[in-house]
């Protein structure tokens, strides 16, 4: 029973620990911001694990739905994509 | 020394969100890097605050005083989180305002204009 | 450039290094509650909340829930004077479908509600008047979303959210002259209502008062927030 538990956790952590690499990591902002509330999204999982369901509501309406918002509408108004001349993302995410 | 798996990811989300604010020199990316770290440090507090085997400090049927765990970084973690955004969005407006001035957002052409 | 990446990683494998170090020395899962502890024992008589998260957010940290709520106006107010333009209007091009509007307009009164339901409740039971503000919000932003012409009625936002903050105050200086300091608990422990009915939804003092005015005031400001990003400046 515990080890199941255990299980989800471990799972959870994981798919946190690579949206963020993902969102970091990626050229298109739009994708790196969706990856940004897939963090918040997974963090508020943990929070409710962590008998915090207080923060587990506020982080799922705040980091997954406002937090996302605000950024797409500044990514409407500037530029979509990173202009970075001669930087390629890092190995792990080209494919 | 070991370090739980809690620990661990609110360690990792600390660290990569520092990784951005150093190597990314695109502002948006900057924010969406200090906006991961705040989530990492949101979960640290809540991991630092929970106790094993207890459950959330609604004191309720079956939950006694000496059966929750701690509250303080709840409270103080729920404002922290609302705070955040609206900080951020504070950010995104500059960055918003930064860009239709000088058409770009990369950091080290804004840092050239400077002056 | 390479060697700039190589040197973050570098710092970055120090730092985290350091804080693995730091906390090795805090025991996940253990008891290490010093003022937690006496929050938990007295909170049921000394507010009468069940919830100890709120308890500790309303009553024992009002004051610095006031300066938070000031730091969200503040906030606020710099995104709509950073963004302030003089013809400032929607740019969205294409109108929503029959299926997003028909569903967002039948689903923003529940949604409204709910927020409502949360903030209300929030001595009782988990959410109170950040989240409950924030889904008020999201419904706000779902109109916004679904509505390419639509924008919030402003001066009924402005006022409501004026008053909404002066509340606040007001609620804490009656404490002051009710009892000996700002944010004192009048309706708790001067009046003593609800100390009969505690878990039920008329308790735990002037925390629900409070929780209502925190969420109106976070939901009309996260609501400005967007309006202000939404709209873009004319030439």
């Amino acid at each position: 029973m515990t080890s199941c538990v255990q299980c989800i956790e471990y799972l959870m952590v994981f798919i946190m620990i690579a949206a963020a690499v993902f969102a970091v990591e990626w050229r298109d902002l739009l994708a790196a911001v969706v990856g940004m509330a897939a963090v918040s999204l997974v963090a508020s999982i943990l929070f409710f694990f962590l008998q915090a369901p207080d923060v587990a509501m506020t982080e799922a309406a705040i980091g997954a739905a406002m937090s996302a918002a605000v950024f797409i509408f500044a990514i409407k108004r500037t530029q979509r994509y990173e202009t970075e001349e001669e930087e390629k993302p890092g190995w792990w995410v080209r494919w | 020394m070991s370090i739980g798996v809690y620990y661990f990811g609110a360690v990792s989300l600390i660290l990569i969100g520092l990784y951005a604010v150093l190597v990314k020199k695109n502002l948006l990316k900057i924010l969406v890097g200090l906006s991961i770290m705040e989530t990492g440090v949101n979960l640290l507090l809540i991991s630092i605050g929970y106790i094993a085997g207890r459950s959330a400090p609604i004191l309720s049927e079956g939950v006694g005083p000496n059966n929750a765990v701690d509250p303080i970084p709840q409270a103080l973690v729920l404002t922290a989180i609302v705070i955040g955004v609206a900080t951020t969005a504070l950010a995104l407006t500059v960055a918003i305002n930064l860009y239709e001035t000088y058409k770009t957002l990369n950091i080290e052409e804004l840092r050239r204009l400077r002056g | 450039m390479v060697m700039k990446r190589a040197l973050a990683i570098l710092t970055i494998l120090l730092i985290g290094y350091w804080i693995a170090l730091a906390l090795s020395h805090v025991p996940f899962g253990a008891d290490k509650m010093l003022v937690g502890q006496y929050y938990l024992n007295h909170v049921k008589a000394q507010t009468g909340a069940v919830n100890a998260v709120t308890a500790v957010v309303v009553n024992y940290r009002g004051f610095d829930t006031l300066g938070e709520v000031t730091v969200l106006f503040i906030a606020s107010t710099g995104v709509a004077a950073l963004l302030w333009r003089k013809k400032r209007k929607r740019t969205a091009k294409t109108e929503g479908s029959v299926v997003l509007t028909t569903g967002s307009r039948l689903l923003f009164p529940f949604i409204v509600l709910f927020g409502g339901y949360i903030f209300i409740h929030g001595h009782l039971t988990p959410g109170g008047g950040f989240p409950g503000g924030a889904t008020i919000a999201t419904a706000f932003l779902m109109l916004y979303l679904a509505f390419s012409v639509y924008e919030i009625p402003h001066k009924g936002f402005e006022i409501t959210e004026g008053l909404a903050g002066m509340g606040y105050v007001t609620v804490g200086l009656i404490g002051l002259a009710i009892g000996s300091y700002f944010l004192f608990d009048w309706i708790w422990q001067s009046w003593g209502w609800g100390h009969s009915n505690i878990g039920r939804l008329f308790s735990a003092g002037f925390i629900p008062v409070i929780y209502t005015i925190i969420g109106i005031k976070v939901g009309t400001e996260l609501s400005g927030i967007v309006d202000s990003m939404v709209k873009e400046g004319g030439e």
